[in-house]
């Protein structure tokens, strides 16, 4: 049977290098597939991440030959022509724990940083509304945030941000997305320390709208469009004497 | 309180919003003053005592000297780490200081003896 | 190097390295446009310095680095203040295509 090679990044937090690897070259296979492959017969202490393996989860985000993809949607033959060698390494932008599993804690905390979390409007205590909060699925504000909310937190994006890379503060694009969401639910009570938590250098305003995260998101959703929503929200809102 | 990130980033975009109008004018002055080769006479005869040219000119200056100095700042902090207050002023200063040759070059093509 | 081929990108890249020559040139252009405040004369003298075709070519790519900047910078205007998404990508050919066009125009009037 035909052969593929791969070079995989090993090592941690103070450094590592890349591990070649030969593998079948099967007709059909995913490069979650080929890691797999190689964790079970060739390099045991191989650390990498997946759950589902069905494109659902988001845990196996990796860089395939330079580009963060869901390895486990990946399949081999579209990275990959049969001679040529597949590169895999560890979501860049962050920091690794080893080999190709990442520390997703800076990802999630920026999360929070921006506020990405729901908080009612009516019954802040967390008890029950008394009525239901009737919100038209097509008002402009519901379809803004049900563009967004399919967000799984799967890094991609982040990895992918060149301003993340250049600029440690920088929310990134699904902290922000996220953010957009909240923005645009009609229950939600936070957003004047939202709006303000994604301003400035670390929030919206460094963007550069380069679209990587669009790009990239597997879930085709729209980061980019998310920022551009917030730096309007702040710029007519500041204008307009709102804030 | 706003930060400065913020207003930077406003101020460059409202600098964006008139240089986007003036450039477009100065191209087109640019193509038609190219003409048979650049000239003093030509140039000062539409500026020379024209309030209209010396004060667009000098908006133009100023519009440009900021939004040139914010996307330096930019570069500078994301390439070169630069960073903080304190370059934020240097930055903003470099604008003002640039603005205000152009300002007084603007006036000197409205004075020209 | 990590792969950044799609066209929203290089629009950002084009856009930051033209404003960075555009913003470095500035101040020349002021001081230049300053030799007016000495007269007529010393303008002329100077545009006189001018005239040879290694400045003429430096003039023909500032004005298409000129032109390229600002149409880019109306793409991204565009995107924030309109919301306009849907034709980024075409938006960045139509950048590419106003620069050109600037250029020609240029070179048809440059004399």
């Amino acid at each position: 049977m035909a052969e593929l090679k791969v070079r995989i990044w090993r090592g941690d937090a103070e450094g590592g290098a890349m591990q070649e690897f030969t593998v079948p070259a099967r007709e059909n296979q995913t490069i979650l597939d080929v890691v797999t492959q190689i964790q079970r017969e060739q390099a045991p202490d191989l650390a990498y991440r997946f759950a589902c393996r069905v494109g659902m989860c988001g845990s196996c985000a990796m860089e395939v030959n330079g580009r963060a993809r869901w390895t486990c949607r990946t399949h081999v033959k579209r990275v990959a022509q049969p001679g040529e060698t597949l590169e895999i390494r560890p979501l860049a932008n962050l920091p690794v724990i080893r080999d190709l599993a990442t520390d997703m804690a800076p990802f999630f905390d920026k999360w929070a940083r921006a506020q990405g979390s729901f908080q009612p409007k009516d019954a802040a205590d967390g008890s029950v509304p008394a009525e239901f909060a009737v919100v038209p699925p097509t008002s402009k504000k519901r379809a803004q945030a049900d563009a967004g909310i399919e967000c799984i937190g799967c890094g991609v994006c982040y990895a992918s941000c060149d301003i993340v890379a250049w600029n440690k503060d920088y929310l990134g694009p699904a902290a922000m997305n996220r953010a957009w969401t909240l923005v645009n639910d009609v229950r939600d009570g936070g957003n004047a320390a939202r709006l303000d938590a994604v301003s400035g250098d670390a929030g919206c305003h460094s963007c550069h709208s380069t679209q990587t995260c669009t790009e990239r998101c597997p879930k085709n959703l729209d980061p980019s469009s998310a920022i551009a929503g917030l730096k309007r929200t702040l710029f007519w809102d500041s204008l307009l004497g709102r804030r | 309180m706003r930060q400065s990130g913020t207003q930077l980033w406003a101020i460059q975009r409202i600098t964006a919003a008139f240089l986007g109008i003036a450039v477009i004018v100065h191209l087109v002055t640019i193509m038609i003053a190219v003409r048979g080769g650049l000239s003093a006479t030509e140039i000062l005869a539409r500026t020379r005592g024209a309030e209209l040219w010396f004060a667009f000119y000098a908006i133009f200056a100023l519009c440009a000297g900021l939004h040139g100095a914010i996307g330096l700042r930019n570069i500078a902090g994301e390439w070169l780490g630069l960073r903080g207050r304190g370059v934020d002023a240097l930055w903003v200063s470099t604008g003002l200081v640039t603005a205000a040759f152009g300002i007084r070059a603007a006036w000197g093509l409205y004075h020209a003896g | 190097m990590p792969d950044r081929q799609h066209p929203t990108y290089i629009a950002f890249i084009v856009h930051r390295i033209s404003g960075l020559f555009l913003a470095l040139f500035l101040p020349l252009h002021f001081w230049a446009l300053g030799q007016a405040i000495t007269g007529e004369a010393s303008l002329e003298g100077f545009l006189r310095w001018t005239d040879n075709a290694l400045f003429k070519f430096a003039e023909w790519g500032l004005v298409i680095l000129l032109a390229i900047h600002l149409a880019g910078g109306l793409r991204v205007m565009a995107l924030e203040f309109l919301g306009w998404r849907a034709r980024q990508k075409d938006m960045v050919a139509a950048t590419a295509g106003i620069a050109i066009a600037a250029g020609i125009l240029f070179l048809l009037n440059v004399g």
